[in-house]
């Protein structure tokens, strides 16, 4: 099981407490009928599905009820970090030379 | 290859079966062939035994970062059934059980095909309409399915818990007779030993990292841990690490990979007579031929390569059998697993040809594609020979996901097998 960190709670929690919501940063469009078929079906559809370090959402939903983003490598399912949810992306590389 | 029949079995048996030769050959790559196919499970495996003996297409290679079988094909709980809602699928799965059938002939190869039987269980009134439904619709499909009282549920399927006190009481169930389990690696060794003795390579260890691409676009070959290999066609088929593969030739499939487990218990006398499914407590059992009760359920929430899983699924699965079947409560789990299942926005599978000219892919069966294995295999393989869609394969593009020409059995069924 998950231990993740909800940066809401500042408490780091077994994982049936969450909710998965799908890869982080996809940004919804602002005017989806100025976007091509393509540009449309990447955003609803393809994902970078990584097999390595990826980008998620999550949603605390036995707590504080809120969605975030963790850093997780997906071979090893190790997560690096939780931020909350507007944040940027953090730059992994250094996120991963600090955990070394 | 030597043939198996009654008779050799018991010319063996004079010679204390030590005589037994291997059944197809440790392939090393050649330079080139005329296709690659990414992936030795059943559904990479098959669709070379069509090529060759179908399409005459026997300078193929096969290749697999592990030995044959060892992906999902080897870690499924081997339930087939065609029940499917939409007609698309009804027409794909049915295609498959039709082939299930005489598999064993087909091949000489006992896949142990065993129709007992896939019994769903209803346990609300709205299951009990929406399978009713499904029993309709299969039947103008000509996909033969069929309605269940509670008694006849529980004369089906005796170990079944049908008290009407039950938390999850059975109001009926729709039954699919011609539906069963199959004995998973003899279907990846019994298509690799038909394809190889009529001339494939099947080439084991060998993970292949790049797709390569001429200088026009058009397929060049595989990158692999043993060297470039040349092709004129590429197939990739390999199940929850295809997205990274196509990736590899610049194409980006809508794929998640989520693991999926299963387990088995201490091997028991014969108790289970059929394959039983359940939507509302989302677990479903069957008995192997070894006596082992072979248990699964739904994916892990997230998406992972770790091909292990969480522990809430199994505490999930483990009460939901108990429920149903309280018999079972005390039975203890000997093995688990994971496999890594890739899963399409529409929960449907992708047979297709690609914009890239050359190169073929075969995905997205995510939960549940060991039933479809080979009428997946038999229709790839037509669309690899003649470059272009077999009439059963043509919905299930890539490009369904662009033009919103969905196939939404997520929708229809939210049934993970
Ligand atoms: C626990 C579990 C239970 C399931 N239960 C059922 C069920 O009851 N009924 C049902 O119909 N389906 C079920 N499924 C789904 C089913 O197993 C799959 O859909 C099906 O077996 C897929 O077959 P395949 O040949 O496409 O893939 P696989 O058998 O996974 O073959 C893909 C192959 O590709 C290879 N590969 C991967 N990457 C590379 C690379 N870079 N280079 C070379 N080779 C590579 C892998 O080693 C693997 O052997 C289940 C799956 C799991 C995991
Ligand atoms: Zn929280």
């Amino acid at each position: 099981m998950l231990l993740i960190p909800c940066p809401y709670c500042a408490e780091t929690l077994p994982e049936v407490e969450f909710a998965y919501a799908g890869e982080a940063h996809v940004v919804r469009p602002s005017d989806p009928s100025l976007m091509s078929d393509e540009e449309w079906e990447n955003y609803l559809f393809i994902r970078t599905n990584a097999k390595g370090t990826h980008f998620e959402r999550w949603r605390h939903i036995h707590g504080c009820g809120r969605f975030f983003n963790v850093v997780r490598d997906t071979v090893s399912d190790k997560i690096y970090m939780a931020y909350k949810a507007g944040e940027p992306k953090p730059k992994i590389d250094a996120l991963l030379e600090k955990q070394r | 290859m030597t043939k198996f029949s009654g008779f050799s079995i018991l010319k063996h048996a004079f010679t204390g079966h030590k005589n037994w030769t291997a059944q197809w050959p440790e392939s090393q790559p050649k330079d080139e062939y005329d296709v690659v196919i990414v992936g030795a499970g059943g559904h990479g495996l098959g669709a070379a035994y069509y090529l060759a003996k179908e399409h005459g297409i026997t300078n193929v290679a096969v290749v697999d970062k592990g030995w044959i079988g060892g992906g999902n094909t080897g870690r499924n709980t081997t339930i087939i059934r065609s029940n499917y809602l939409y007609d698309e699928s009804a027409r794909l799965f049915d295609h498959a059980v039709d082939l299930w059938q005489g598999l064993s002939q087909e091949l000489n190869y006992n896949v142990m095909y065993s129709n007992r039987g896939v019994l769903m269980l209803a346990h609300t009134v709205h299951d009990i309409q929406s399978f009713k439904r499904h029993i309709h619709a299969n039947r103008l499909n000509g996909v033969d399915n069929q309605w269940l009282t509670t008694e006849e549920c529980k004369a089906f399927c005796p170990p079944l818990n049908t008290s009407p006190t039950a938390r999850y009481p059975v109001l009926g169930g729709a039954l699919q007779k011609r539906a069963g389990t199959a004995r998973h690696d003899a279907v990846a060794w019994g298509y690799a030993r038909a394809a190889a003795s009529r001339g494939v390579d099947i080439i084991q260890n060998c993970a292949v990292t790049t797709i390569r691409r001429n200088s026009n676009g058009s397929v060049a070959g595989v990158e692999t841990e043993k060297g470039f290999i040349k092709a004129k066609k590429v197939v990739v088929s390999a199940a929850g690490h295809t997205s990274g593969i196509m990736q590899t030739a610049g194409i980006n499939l809508p794929l998640e990979s989520y693991p999926l487990q299963a387990f088995v218990s201490e091997p028991i006398k014969p108790i289970f007579p059929c394959v039983v499914m359940s939507n509302a407590v989302h677990a479903y059992i069957s008995q192997s031929d070894k006596g082992e009760l072979v248990i699964g359920s739904g994916t892990d929430q997230y998406t992972s390569y770790s091909q292990r899983g969480g522990l809430p699924l199994i505490e999930h699965t483990v009460a939901a059998i108990s429920e149903v079947f309280p018999t079972f409560n005390r039975m203890r789990m000997l093995r688990k697993w994971g496999g890594i299942v890739d899963v399409t926005p529409d929960r449907s599978a992708i047979v297709s040809k690609t914009p890239v000219q050359g190169l073929y892919v075969n995905c997205g069966w995510g939960t549940g594609g060991f039933k479809a294995t080979p009428g997946a295999a038999h229709t790839l393989a037509w669309t690899v020979a003649k470059d272009e869609p077999h009439p059963i394969n043509a919905p299930f593009s890539m490009e369904r996901f662009r033009t919103g020409r969905l196939i939404d059995e997520a929708a229809a069924a939210a049934v993970a097998h």
